[in-house]
C-alpha cells in the first residue's frame, strides 16, 4: 500500500538539513555579542555562510531518523570480511569519555597528563607484548596511516645504511593500501604471485628480490583468510636480500594471544586498533594505526618519543630533544596519536586479558571455519581450509545460473544482512569473504548459515526471483553509480527560485 | 582511405595520412562497463609508443589508455567532458580520445589488423 | 568472558561439524617455531567492568581535564563547549558500530550525513566541493600540498613560518618524497613577505590564518601572487571557529582550504581523534584526496547518497592513488556536523563574536601587567604574549596554582620568551580576572 505521508511506519523519509532549516531558528542559546574591528586587520565576514538555522528538537529527529536507516553491528550479523565487525563494548566509550581523557589538551604541561602519558604506555605494553616486538609507535591514524609509517621507517633505517633502495615487493592479493602506501612513501611496486593454494609463491619472491628491494610487504594471515605456512622462511628470504619485512596487521585478530609476530621475523607490522581491539569503525573512521617494529626499526620511530624519567613520564617532541641512540625519521601528525582510541583499546584488553584475547582470536578462527564447513557444500571455496578468522568463497557455484555475487550479496540485505565482502580478494573471481568475527553466538551463525544455505539452494533451483535488482526491502534500491560519477553532486545548492515558481 | 589497427590492450588507431585517432575499442568497454570519465592528453604532448597516453574510468575501475605509436598530440576529444557515454554508445567513431601526429609509421606494422584482433579477443 | 557468546559444548559442536580433533588443528598451518603458548604472554587474566573502570579511572585522574579550572591552551586543539545532543546522536549504536557505507541501500543515514557534511564544509570554507573528512588537520595539509605538487607538476612547496610546527613537520615528511619543501622563518606577530620566495618551481604556498601565534593573516595578495606564478594558495585553519567571523579563505583566493574540526563537536582527547577538513575548487575534484559522496538516485527515482568518484582511491588505483588513505573520521565528522546543524547561521556567528570578545578582555587584561606585552595586532581568539621570562616555566607555576594558562611557543620549538593564549566561550569573567592575578603573581 503506499502512504499519503510517503514514509512507512517506522521508515521515515528525512530531508536535508538544508531542506528542514529557516532562518529565526537556532539549537542553540547564546547571548548577543558585538565585537569590534579594533584586532580583526580588516577581515570580519562580509555575507553570510549558508547554514540553516534548527532547533533542537528538529535537529535530535533528523539525526535520528537518519540513523534508522544505517545497517550496524549492534543491530545485526556483520559478516564483512577484512573489516573485523565485532561487538563494540560500551564499557569503552563510556571510559574514553571520562574528563581526564576527553578533555584533555595535548599540550598541556605533561606534570597534568601524567595519566595519559602512562596510558600511553600500558598500551604500548600490551601490544608488544601480544607481538613479542621490543618497541611501538602509537601516533599513526590508521591502518594505512600505520603502513606509511612503517615504510617510512624502513627507508630511514636504509638511508642511515648508506644504501639506496627504490622497489617494494607485493602480493598481488594485497590490500589496495599496500601499494599505495609504498608509492606515497615514494617507491616502486612490483607485485609477487600467488600459489594455487592462495599462498605468496616463493619462487616469485626469490626471482624478484634484489639489492633495490626495500621491503616486502605482506598480510598475515593473508586477505585470502589463509595463514601463510612459508611466512619464516619468506622472513629469512627478505632479510638475505638485506630487504625488511613489513607485516600488514589488518589481520592480527586471528592471531592475537597464539602467535607472535615477533617469532615470524616481522621488522614492522601495524595494528588497525578498530579491528583487532574493537573501537568502534563509526561509519568509517576514526581508526588508529600504532606500529610495532623490531630492534633494527626501533630507533627510527617517528616522534613524538615517550620515555620514562626518574619519576615521570616525558615526551620527546622534537628531533634535538631524542636521547642517545633514536634518530626519529619526522612526524606523521601533529600531537601524539589517537588518544582516545588508545583508551577503548586498553579497556578491551584489560576486559578480555591475555586468556581472552586468545579465546577471541580462537573463537573468530572456530566461526570461520563453522560457516566455511557449514557453507562449502552449496557455495564454492577457492582454498581448502582450514581457513583463519574470514572464510572464503568464489563465484564457480553461480556460473550458469544469471545469478552475480553482487546479486547474491544484495539479497542478503532482504535477509536482514549486512552482505559479505565481495570482489576481493581481487586474485579470486567473484569473491564472496565472509567474517563472522567471535562476537556470535552459535544461535546466530546457524541462523545465518541456514539463511545463505537456503539461498544458495534456491540459486541452484533456478529460482533467482529474489535476487534479481535485490535488494527490494531496503530503504532504498540500487543507486545510480554511474549517474553519480558522470555528473558529480556533491553538495546542496539552493533550488532556483525563479524555476521553483514556475 | 583510412586504415585501423588495433593493439592487445584494446586500442584501436584510425591512420588517415601522418595523423592517427586513437580510442579503445567495445571489447574494452564491455569490460569496463558505463564510462564515467575520460583523462585525455594535453595538445602538444609528445608520446613514445607504449607511453601512458590517457586514462578510463568507470565507476569500479581505471584503467590507462597507451600510446599505440609515437607521436605527438594533435587534438583531444572535449566532448567526452561532458559525455563520457559516448565512449560506451559509439567506442570506435564518437567515442574517440585523442589525436596525434604519427612520428614513425613504420611502428604501425607491429599492430593488428581488425581481422586478427577478432580472433585475438576471441581466445581471451 | 562477557564479550564471547560461545559456549564449551558450542565449541566441541562446531569443531566436530568442521571435523577437527581440536583448536590447534585449526591453526595448523602455524610454522611450530611460531607457535605461542599461553605462558609466552605475561599478561594479565580478563576482568570484569568494574575492575576496569577502577584501573582507567585512576589513570584519568592524574590529568588535569580543561574544565578542572582555568584554561586557556590552544596552539591546534581548543576547549569548545559541545552541547550534550552531540555526544547523544553520535553514539546511537547505528552511527557509532557501523561500517564505511560501501551498501549504499543500507547505509543511507551515515551517506546523507556526509553529503550534509560536504556542504557545511564548502559553506564554512568559501569552497566549492570539500570531502567528507581527512584523518586531521596536519595529516591534511600534507595531503593538500601532493595534491598541488600533482595539479601543477612542480617540485615545490613553501611553507610559512605561522605554520604551526607539528604541521610543517608532518607536511616535510611526505613532501619530501616528492618534491622539497621550503620553510619561512617563524616571525610571531608580524606576517613574513612570502612573496618573493614565489618561483616557476612553486606547486604551492602554505599559510595558516589565524596563524600558530594567532595572528591573522591577509590571504588576498599571496592568493595572486601565486596565481601569477601558476602556483596554488593553500589556506590552512586550525581553529575552524574563527569562520565565523573572519572572511573565510575561499574568499581570500584560496585554491585548496584544509581545516582542523576539532574545536566543532570534538573533544581534546589529548591530541586525537580529530577531523582534517578539505575543500578545494572544482577543477581539482579529481585530484582530490579522500572519500567523496555523491546524490544520485535509486532504481525507484528516490534521492539517494552514494560514495564517488572512488577511481581515485587506493582500493582502485593501488600505486597510483590520490592518496593512500582509506578512511575518514567518520564519527568525529558525524560530531563536526551535529554541531553545526544545532548552531546553525545564528548560532555560529555569535559563537565567533563571542570567542574574540573573551580573546579581546583577556587580551586587554593581561597585556596591562608590566612587563607582558601583546605581540599579535590582529587575532580572532588566540594570541601571543611576549614575557620577562621562560614562558614554560610560568606555565609550570601556574599550574600549580590551578591555571592552565596556554602554551609556551617553546613547547613547539618558537622563542622561549613567548605565550600563546586562546580564549573561547568556556572562560568566564572569574576565570580571565583569575589568570591576570595568577600571572601577575608568578612573573
Amino acid at each position: 500500500m503506499t502512504t499519503i505521508s510517503g514514509d512507512r511506519c517506522l521508515d521515515h523519509e528525512e530531508p536535508l538539513i538544508f531542506e528542514i532549516g529557516r532562518d529565526g531558528k537556532c539549537g542553540v542559546d547564546f547571548p548577543q555579542v558585538t565585537v569590534g574591528d579594533t584586532h580583526l586587520a580588516g577581515l570580519r565576514r562580509k555575507g553570510k555562510i549558508g547554514l540553516p538555522g534548527l532547533s533542537e528538537p528538529e535537529v535530535v529527529r533528523h539525526y535520528v531518523r537518519l540513523s534508522r536507516m544505517n545497517y550496524a553491528i549492534d543491530a545485526g550479523l556483520y559478516p564483512l570480511g577484512s573489516c573485523t565487525m565485532k561487538h563494540n563494548p560500551r564499557l569503552n566509550e563510556k571510559l574514553a569519555r571520562l574528563p581526564g581523557f576527553a578533555d584533555l589538551h595535548p599540550l598541556s604541561p605533561m606534570s597534568a597528563a601524567q595519566g595519559a602519558l602512562a596510558l600511553m604506555r600500558e598500551l604500548a605494553h600490551w601490544l608488544t607484548t601480544l607481538t613479542g616486538m621490543p618497541a611501538v609507535t602509537l601516533t599513526p591514524k590508521a591502518g594505512a596511516h600505520g603502513e606509511l609509517c612503517g615504510i617510512l621507517t624502513i627507508r630511514a633505517a636504509i638511508e642511515a645504511r648508506g644504501e639506496k633502495r627504490t622497489r617494494v615487493l607485493i602480493p598481488e592479493s594485497a590490500h589496495g593500501t599496500n601499494p599505495a602506501s609504498a608509492a606515497f612513501a615514494g617507491f616502486t611496486v612490483d607485485e609477487i604471485k600467488a600459489t594455487p593454494e592462495g599462498r605468496v609463491d616463493l619462487d616469485s619472491l626469490k626471482s624478484k628480490l634484489g639489492p633495490d628491494v626495500a621491503a616486502f610487504m605482506l598480510t598475515n594471515p593473508n586477505t585470502c583468510g589463509l595463514f601463510e605456512r612459508d611466512i619464516c622462511e619468506i622472513a629469512r628470504l627478505v632479510h638475505a636480500a638485506g630487504a625488511y619485512f613489513y607485516c600488514d596487521g589488518a589481520n592480527f585478530n586471528a592471531i592475537a594471544g597464539r602467535v607472535k609476530p615477533g617469532d615470524l621475523g616481522v621488522d614492522a607490522m601495524h595494528i588497525n586498533l578498530h579491528k583487532t581491539f574493537s573501537t568502534p569503525h563509526g561509519g568509517g573512521g576514526p581508526g588508529a594505526g600504532p606500529v610495532v617494529l623490531s630492534a633494527r626499526l626501533a630507533p627510527f620511530a617517528p616522534l613524538p618519543l615517550l620515555v620514562l624519567e626518574k619519576d615521570s613520564i616525558r615526551l620527546i617532541e622534537t628531533k634535538t630533544d631524542a636521547p642517545e641512540g633514536a634518530k626519529p625519521f619526522g612526524r606523521m601528525a601533529a600531537f601524539h596519536g589517537q588518544t582516545g582510541m588508545f583508551v577503548r583499546a586498553l579497556s578491551y584488553m584489560l576486559s578480555h586479558g591475555g586468556d581472552g584475547i586468545r579465546q577471541a582470536s580462537e573463537d573468530a578462527v572456530l566461526s570461520a571455519n563453522y560457516v566455511l564447513a557449514s557453507l562449502k557444500d552449496v557455495m564454492s571455496a577457492p582454498f581448502a581450509g582450514p581457513c583463519m578468522h574470514e572464510a572464503l568463497f568464489d563465484d564457480t557455484w553461480l556460473h550458469n545460473t544469471g545469478v552475480t555475487t553482487l546479486d547474491f550479496a544484495k539479497a542478503m540485505i532482504d535477509e536482514g544482512y549486512h552482505p559479505m565482502t565481495m570482489y576481493f580478494p581481487l586474485v579470486v573471481h567473484g569473491a564472496m569473504l565472509i567474517e563472522p568475527t567471535e562476537s556470535e553466538s552459535k544461535e546466530s551463525l546457524d541462523r545465518f548459515i541456514h539463511v545463505l544455505h537456503t539461498m544458495a539452494e534456491e540459486v541452484k533451483a533456478g529460482k533467482t526471483a529474489r535476487f534479481d535488482g535485490a535488494p527490494h526491502l531496503a530503504p532504498r534500491r540500487r543507486l545510480d553509480e554511474t549517474a553519480a560519477s558522470r555528473k558529480p553532486v556533491l553538495k546542496w545548492k539552493a533550488p532556483d527560485l525563479k524555476q521553483a515558481a514556475e | 582511405m583510412s586504415e585501423t589497427r588495433y593493439t592487445d590492450q584494446h586500442e584501436w588507431i584510425r591512420v588517415e595520412g601522418d595523423e592517427g585517432t586513437i580510442g579503445i575499442t567495445s571489447h574494452a568497454t564491455e569490460q569496463l562497463g558505463d564510462v564515467v570519465f575520460v583523462e585525455t592528453p594535453s595538445v602538444g604532448k609528445v608520446l613514445g609508443k607504449g607511453d601512458e597516453a590517457a586514462v578510463v574510468e568507470s565507476v569500479k575501475a581505471a584503467s590507462e589508455v597507451y600510446a599505440p605509436v609515437g607521436g605527438t598530440v594533435t587534438a583531444v576529444n572535449e566532448a567526452l567532458e561532458d559525455e563520457p557515454a559516448k565512449v560506451n554508445a559509439d567506442p570506435e567513431g564518437d567515442g574517440w580520445f585523442f589525436k596525434i601526429k604519427i612520428a614513425d609509421k613504420a611502428e604501425l606494422e607491429a599492430l593488428m589488423t581488425g581481422d586478427k584482433y577478432q580472433d585475438f579477443v576471441k581466445g581471451l | 568472558m562477557r564479550y564471547l557468546p560461545l559456549t564449551a559444548d558450542d565449541r566441541a559442536a562446531m569443531l566436530a561439524k568442521i571435523g577437527a580433533a581440536d583448536m590447534d588443528a585449526l591453526f595448523r598451518d602455524v610454522p611450530q617455531e611460531a607457535v605461542a603458548a599461553p605462558e609466552a604472554f605475561d599478561l594479565p587474566a580478563a576482568k570484569g567492568e568494574i575492575e576496569v573502570e577502577r584501573i582507567l579511572t585512576r589513570f584519568a585522574a592524574k590529568n588535569v581535564a580543561a574544565g578542572d579550572g582555568p584554561f586557556f591552551c590552544g596552539a591546534g586543539a581548543y576547549k569548545h563547549h559541545v552541547p550534550a545532543t552531540v555526544d547523544h546522536l553520535i553514539q546511537r549504536a547505528e552511527f557509532l558500530t557501523s561500517y564505511t557505507p560501501y551498501q549504499p541501500e543500507i547505509s543511507q543515514g551515515t551517506l546523507q550525513v556526509l553529503f550534509e557534511f560536504q556542504t557545511q564544509v564548502a559553506a564554512l570554507t568559501g569552497m566549492e566541493v570539500a570531502n567528507a573528512s581527512l584523518y586531521d588537520g596536519s595529516t591534511a595539509t600534507a595531503e593538500a600540498v601532493l595534491m598541488a605538487m600533482r595539479v601543477t607538476k612542480r617540485p615545490k612547496a613553501i611553507l610559512s613560518g605561522g605554520l604551526h610546527k607539528h604541521y610543517v613537520e608532518t607536511v616535510e615528511t611526505v613532501a619530501n618524497l616528492h618534491g622539497v619543501t621550503k620553510r619561512a622563518m617563524a616571525s610571531p606577530g608580524r606576517a613574513e613577505d612570502l612573496i618573493p620566495l614565489i618561483d616557476t618551481d612553486t606547486a604551492c604556498v602554505v599559510v595558516q590564518s589565524p596563524d600558530v601565534f594567532g595572528l591573522l593573516r591577509d590571504l588576498k595578495p599571496l592568493a595572486d601572487a601565486a596565481h601569477a606564478k601558476g602556483a596554488l594558495l593553500i589556506a590552512v585553519v586550525t581553529e575552524v571557529v574563527s569562520l565565523g567571523l573572519i572572511t573565510p579563505p575561499g574568499a581570500q583566493g584560496a585554491d585548496i582550504v584544509v581545516a582542523e574540526g576539532q574545536s566543532l563537536g570534538n573533544g581534546l582527547n589529548f591530541g586525537g581523534p580529530y577531523v582534517g577538513l578539505f575543500a578545494v575548487r572544482e577543477k581539482f575534484l579529481r585530484q582530490m584526496p579522500g572519500r567523496l559522496c555523491g546524490q544520485t538516485t535509486d532504481a525507484d527515482g528516490r534521492r539517494g547518497f552514494v560514495l564517488t568518484l572512488s577511481t581515485r582511491e587506493q582500493h582502485i588505483r593501488r600505486d597510483k592513488a590520490t592518496s593512500n588513505i582509506c578512511t575518514n573520521s567518520g564519527l568525529c565528522a558525524l560530531a563536526f556536523s551535529i554541531h553545526l546543524s544545532l548552531l546553525g547561521e545564528e548560532g555560529f556567528t555569535k559563537l565567533a563574536a563571542i570567542n574574540h570578545a573573551k580573546a579581546v578582555a583577556l587580551a586587554d587584561k593581561l597585556s596591562a601587567i608590566p612587563g607582558v606585552a601583546l605581540i599579535t595586532p590582529s587575532f580572532f581568539n588566540e594570541f601571543t604574549l611576549k614575557l620577562p621570562r621562560s614562558a614554560a616555566a610560568v606555565v609550570e607555576a601556574l599550574a600549580a596554582k590551578g591555571i592552565l594558562g596556554g602554551v609556551p611557543a617553546s613547547r613547539l620549538g618558537y622563542a622561549d620568551d613567548l605565550l600563546i593564549v586562546a580564549a573561547t566561550e568556556t572562560n568566564t569573567d572569574e576565570d580571565i580576572a583569575a589568570f591576570a592575578t595568577a600571572l601577575e603573581e608568578v612573573l
